[in-house]
């Protein structure tokens, strides 16, 4: 009991922001009637980072953070924070909260009542003046009166979170919260949860299916797929150098080449695709031998018309046809047929240097080495392929 | 603009037809009943004679079955609110696939009349019983002690018939409860019961209105279970009322205690849903 005791006093609001304890996943598993959701997942995340758990609908990225809320029960494993396990504490014992999918607001209570709900439920003193303070944090000082349903998507998010944050969690969750709002909002509101999670400190684990959201306000990513942790790292270290066609495809798009492996010396590994040697940096080969996926994003192919020079020294193929191309304003997309039937994708910013292509023109491809990727053939090329809406 | 305002109007006449019918005529009947003159007799006739005294008779002479009826019905209503709200709760939140099943055995009594029914709690409730003999077995009622006629076997029988009408708004209302809501409060650190209080409870607060008033209305208006589970002493208004109207003939007295209790039901919901204040809530 007093060590409850001892631990509801640490939480509260007086605790110092950036005082969390780090959060670590061990063999966590959970497994429905008749699926796995999760299977022993290790995580570790660090006080005070803004973490994203990045995968497409089913991949258990929910089912793991329920279960650090308490809101699930683990079927093995365990969940600490610093030295204390919480894996099977009561979710009201935890000094984790969560800003819901739906936001989940008391449609009985007012605003000041919502944010107000886990402090009174602690006995905390001061309790208005805290929650004045939190609403002047989401710029909703003037709605305090007005309930839930008064209030546009956006403002019902920046409650969801005001009445997460107000507890000074050691964890906030965020179950994709900005699902539900539309595209602009979803992008003020990505800065604006930023900008808080930097201003506060505190530990921010964040579920998304959006891989531009994640990129937009993680400094970590983990890509799960299938119940497990696809890879992990920066927002630039997954899209540079992924490790799995899943992660290729899912985070951005990428053109994976088939290829065979032909040398692999000092840092350079050489590979022969459909006839032409290309080369790509070790440490960004994750297979030595056999077959292999060459990896390159669209935005780093340089095209132009048949036999102009290209200015990317390195590997360099001819006769391609371009059969498809979108205006897009920034840039054009052009899809280009290579001799060996795979169409490539080509992004280039419109800067105005030269004409769009047409379509059916032949041209030159090129990208240089340092950008490419060489991923295991016994992947699948159409993992993480995202169904374009 | 101005044909649909007339369409308006000619589309509410179906309800204003069905209002006068079903509800004016017989009001105004009533309360011309209520208003004759008391010397009238089914030979002489009668005359709406705007005799307001009729309401100080039938209150000085009937206050007691009054108040005894607003009591019964109080205390089976508060009764069926607890029993109904654990089997609401149970069969919204726990009862997984036998949640249909459950409901239809909530409704299941009404195949069967109101009087049948009522008539087999008496057989169920007498003196040579097996609930008063097991209850005198175990010393909870003496020798000679017994169910009926006593205001028990009334409350009882008020309960038993009445609690469908409570258990069904209830299970409307808590259904209804989105199940994230009380998931919120588990993560705002309220525990299993306080989640209840602030979260479930307000939010069913429509369902304990509704189902306290469709049970206190027609329990406060009631005379079968009285009538056959009572005795005179426990006389409801409504067994006045009906002695009055079907054997006295004393239609301007029945007619007044009619009224009275109507009018006095009226205040008493305005007053409560006032207090309840559910417009609040969606």
């Amino acid at each position: 009991m007093s060590l409850a005791a001892d631990r509801a006093s640490e939480r509260s609001s007086e605790r110092p922001a950036g005082a969390g304890r780090d959060l670590r996943l061990a063999a966590l598993t959970k497994e429905f009637a008749t699926f796995t959701a999760v299977r022993s997942l290790d995580l570790e995340i660090p006080a005070g980072t803004f973490f994203a758990l990045l995968g497409p609908s089913g991949c258990g990225k929910t089912t793991t953070l329920r279960m650090v809320a308490g809101l699930e029960r683990p079927t093995s494993g365990t969940i600490h924070l610093g030295d204390d396990e919480i894996t099977y504490e009561k979710p009201y014992r935890r000094p984790v909260n969560t800003v819901f999918q739906s936001y989940a607001l008391f449609p009985h209570l007012d605003i000041h009542e919502n944010v107000a709900f886990g402090l009174r439920r602690r006995k905390v003193k001061d309790v208005d003046r805290q929650v004045q303070e939190m609403l002047a944090l989401v710029e909703l000082e003037g709605q305090a009166r007005k309930r839930p349903p008064q209030l546009s998507g956006g403002q019902q998010q920046r409650v969801a979170l005001a009445r997460a944050l107000i507890n000074r969690p050691e964890v906030l969750l965020l179950d994709e919260p900005l699902g539900a709002l539309d595209l602009k909002l979803r992008r003020s509101m990505q800065l604006e949860i930023k900008r808080i999670q930097t201003e506060v400190g505190l530990t921010f684990v964040h579920v998304t299916h959006d891989q531009e959201e994640a990129m937009t306000m993680a400094d970590t990513i983990a890509v799960m797929n299938g119940g497990v942790i696809e890879q992990l790292g920066s927002p630039a270290e997954l899209y540079e150098n992924p490790r799995t066609t899943f992660v290729a495809n899912f985070l951005g798009q990428s053109n994976l080449i088939a290829g065979t492996i032909s040398s692999a010396e000092g840092d350079l590994v050489r590979v022969d695709m459909h006839g032409t040697q290309v080369s790509i940096p070790a440490d960004r080969a994750h297979v030595h031998s056999g077959a292999g996926w060459v990896g390159i994003r669209p935005e780093k192919v340089l095209i132009a018309p048949a036999g102009e020079p290209i200015d990317a020294p390195g590997n360099h193929m001819s006769g391609g046809v371009i059969t498809d191309v979108s205006f897009v304003g920034v840039s054009t997309q052009y899809l280009v047929r290579m001799p060996w039937g795979q169409e490539l994708m080509a992004f280039e910013q419109n800067t105005g240097r030269r004409a769009v292509l047409d379509s059916g023109t032949p041209v030159d491809v090129s990208w240089r080495p340092e950008f490419a990727f060489l991923l295991p053939a016994t992947q699948d090329v159409n993992a993480g392929v995202v169904e374009e809406s | 603009m101005r044909r649909g305002r007339l369409t308006g109007y000619w589309l509410m006449l179906p309800a204003a037809l069905w209002l006068g019918l079903f509800f004016v005529i017989p009001f105004y009947s009533l309360l011309a009943t209520s208003l004759y003159d008391p010397e009238g007799s089914v030979l002489t006739g009668y005359d709406v004679s705007y005799r307001f005294a009729n309401f100080v008779d039938a209150l000085e002479q009937f206050w007691e079955p009054l108040v005894r009826s607003l009591w019964y019905a109080a205390v089976a209503t508060a009764i069926c609110l607890v029993l109904g709200y654990v089997l609401a709760y149970a069969i919204a939140f726990k009862a997984g696939r036998w949640r249909t099943l459950l409901l239809v055995l909530v409704i299941a009594p009404f195949f069967t009349s109101f009087l049948v029914r009522t008539l087999s709690w008496k057989l169920i409730l007498a003196d040579d019983g097996f609930v008063v003999e097991t209850l005198q077995f175990l010393h909870l009622l003496g020798e000679d002690g017994r169910l009926l006629a006593t205001p028990v076997a009334v409350i009882a029988g008020l309960v038993y018939n009445f609690l469908p009408f409570m258990v069904l708004p209830l299970y409307a209302s808590l259904e209804k409860i989105d199940g994230r809501l009380i998931e919120a409060a588990g993560d705002l650190y309220a525990s299993p019961s306080r989640g209840f209080l602030k979260v479930t409870l307000p939010l069913s607060k429509p369902g304990v209105v509704a189902g306290t008033l469709l049970t206190f209305i027609p329990a406060a208006g009631d005379y079968i279970n009285a009538a056959l589970l009572g005795s005179p002493n426990q006389r409801m208004l409504g067994n006045v009322i009906q002695n009055l109207f079907t054997t006295t003939g004393d239609y301007a007295v029945a007619g007044a205690l009619s009224v009275t209790l109507m009018a006095i039901i009226v205040a008493m919901v305005m007053v409560y849903i006032r207090t309840a204040g559910t417009e609040e809530l969606v």
